[in-house]
């Protein structure tokens, strides 16, 4: 695959994602201001995501996952099982993979969020991302930004000397349509 | 999940402080206490959240390894000291929950996890851990999963936690705000308190484990069986430290996990095997020992056959018994 179907591939989702942006905004009750409405439970904080700080105000209860998806619109990370079981909210804090639904956004003020969005070098894709395509690495995709996060991580330890240990390292991550050999296959392409 | 207030203490004395209240509750990694809560098994008032306190550490001193309460899974199994000191405890942890969660879970909590028994977990069940006095359908109902050893007419929940397994196994201290407790006698068995699961009062706070550095603990390894390959919970699991003179068994520690209520150690089953040639027969007389008391229910019976044959497995294994 060339790097020009590559960036067309991320073109498409870049305009699928504003599409849902612009209805969002289109909600009174989903724009970003409303969700700024606190309450006297509310607390201010300062996420830092992809390089860049967001002030936000939510209740202490909200996850780090929610507080990405619904208040700043970072919807690449997933909310599959919401009980850390499935992994596709992996995002990494310092470096370090997580699962962002167990974990507090007012928990991770002050450390470094990097999520699916943040992997990409202005219109290049992370060279994970650009295995996952060239194995054919998802079907439905669902999982996809959690396996990407996680593998990222997965690599950077150094748990990549065999399949067998990208298997058991990467089992906090299911994937339903069962892409699991050509998971192994990109994460083994990437970390070379 | 139902709303809490929150607050972030810098100094152990604040946070016990804070953790006072009547419906507070200390998070640290949260990857537990965010599930029981979003679950609606357990709702707390009040969140104290105690990362911001100096108690990450691991640290070795002389002949002790002190692990402070808020390290991660992740950081303890893979430190050196740990590694070659107290394989078993590095083994136990690398075999518990998922790299990611390894990453988030502090110590401390893990061994207050609470169980996964599904009655437990669900809001719409009756449960006497939840609500005393409700009663127990898994006594009757699915059981595959319980305790077989530690159980009472109350409740018959397996503790989830590899950790404390091995922790057990070599003879650790649990440090708090206010005492230090053997390993051994800080979880209780249900009785008729099932809502009870450990000594620990309210509000106080784990500040970490000391652990000493043994020829027993240097030996030691974690064998777990469990329904898949990786990232689920024990069916069994066996925890063991050995110490020979020749082929003589000098000392031994055997816990269990999968099995029981609480971590479990079985003195039978150690007194089976001290000063004894490790053999078939004595392994096999161990294993007898440690089940004699099992008391099994229409699903779990299997484990009693189970936790026997991973009890021999791992020791022929440890000792180099053919």
């Amino acid at each position: 695959m060339t790097a020009d179907s590559e960036y067309k591939r991320r073109t498409v989702l870049k305009a699928g994602s504003a599409a849902v942006t612009a209805t969002l905004v289109a909600t009174p009750a989903a724009t970003p201001a409303a969700a700024a409405q606190t309450d006297s439970s509310s607390v201010d904080m300062t996420l830092r995501v992809n390089g860049r700080d967001h002030r936000l105000a939510v209740e202490p209860r909200v996850t780090l996952l929610d507080a990405l998806r619904e208040r700043l619109d970072l919807t690449g990370t997933k909310k599959g099982c919401d009980r850390g079981e499935c992994g596709a909210c992996t995002v990494l804090v310092d470096g370090r993979r997580i699962k962002s639904c167990l974990t507090l956004a007012v928990m991770r003020q002050n450390v470094e969020i990097t999520t699916i969005e943040g992997l990409v070098r202005g219109d290049k894709l992370h060279p994970l991302q650009e295995a996952f395509i060239r194995q054919d690495a998802l079907q439905c995709g669902g999982c996809t930004p959690g396996q990407i996060m996680s593998g990222v991580a997965c690599i950077s330890e150094g748990h990549t000397r065999s399949a067998d240990e990208i298997r058991e390292w990467m089992s906090g991550n299911l994937c339903r349509c069962a892409c699991y050999p050509n998971i192994v296959a990109a994460i083994q392409d990437a970390a070379k | 999940m139902k709303n809490f207030t929150y607050a972030a203490p810098r100094n152990v004395a604040d946070a016990v402080r804070l953790a006072g209240q009547p419906d507070a509750r200390f998070i640290a990694g949260g990857t537990d206490l965010l599930n029981l809560m979003k679950d609606g098994a357990q709702s707390h008032g009040a969140i104290i959240d105690i990362n911001g306190l100096a108690l990450g550490d691991i640290v070795q001193r002389n002949d002790v390894i002190r692990i402070g309460a808020l390290a991660r899974m992740s950081d303890v199994a893979a430190h050196p000291a740990v590694r070659r000191s107290l394989p078993v405890v590095s083994e136990a942890l690398l075999n518990s929950a998922s790299p990611q969660v390894r990453n988030m879970a502090a110590v401390g909590g893990n061994v207050l996890q609470r169980t996964r028994c599904g009655y437990f977990r669900d809001s719409g069940t009756t449960c006497n851990k939840k609500a005393p006095g409700s009663g127990c359908p898994a006594l009757e109902g699915e059981n595959r999963g319980h305790a077989i050893l530690g159980g009472s007419d109350h409740c018959i929940a397996v503790h989830p936690s590899d950790l404390a397994v091995a922790l057990l196994a070599v003879d650790a201290v649990v440090l708090t705000d206010r005492r230090r407790i053997p390993f051994a006698d800080f979880h209780v068995v249900p009785g008729t308190t099932p809502d009870q699961e450990t000594v620990l009062g309210h509000g106080e706070l784990i500040t970490g484990f000391e652990i000493p550095v043994t020829p027993l603990a240097a030996r030691s390894r974690y064998l777990k069986l469990r329904d898949r390959a990786t990232f689920e919970f024990a069916v069994v699991a066996v925890a063991a430290a050995l110490n020979m003179r020749g082929d003589t068994v000098r000392d031994v520690r055997l816990t269990f996990g999968g099995v029981a209520t609480k971590p479990w150690r079985s003195p039978e089953a150690e007194e089976a095997l001290r000063g004894k040639p490790l053999t078939t027969t004595t392994i096999t007389e161990a294993g007898r020992a440690l089940v004699r008391g099992a008391v099994t229910r229409d699903h779990n019976a299997f484990k009693v056959d189970l936790v026997q044959r991973a009890l021999d497995g791992l020791l022929r294994d440890l000792g180099g018994v053919r």
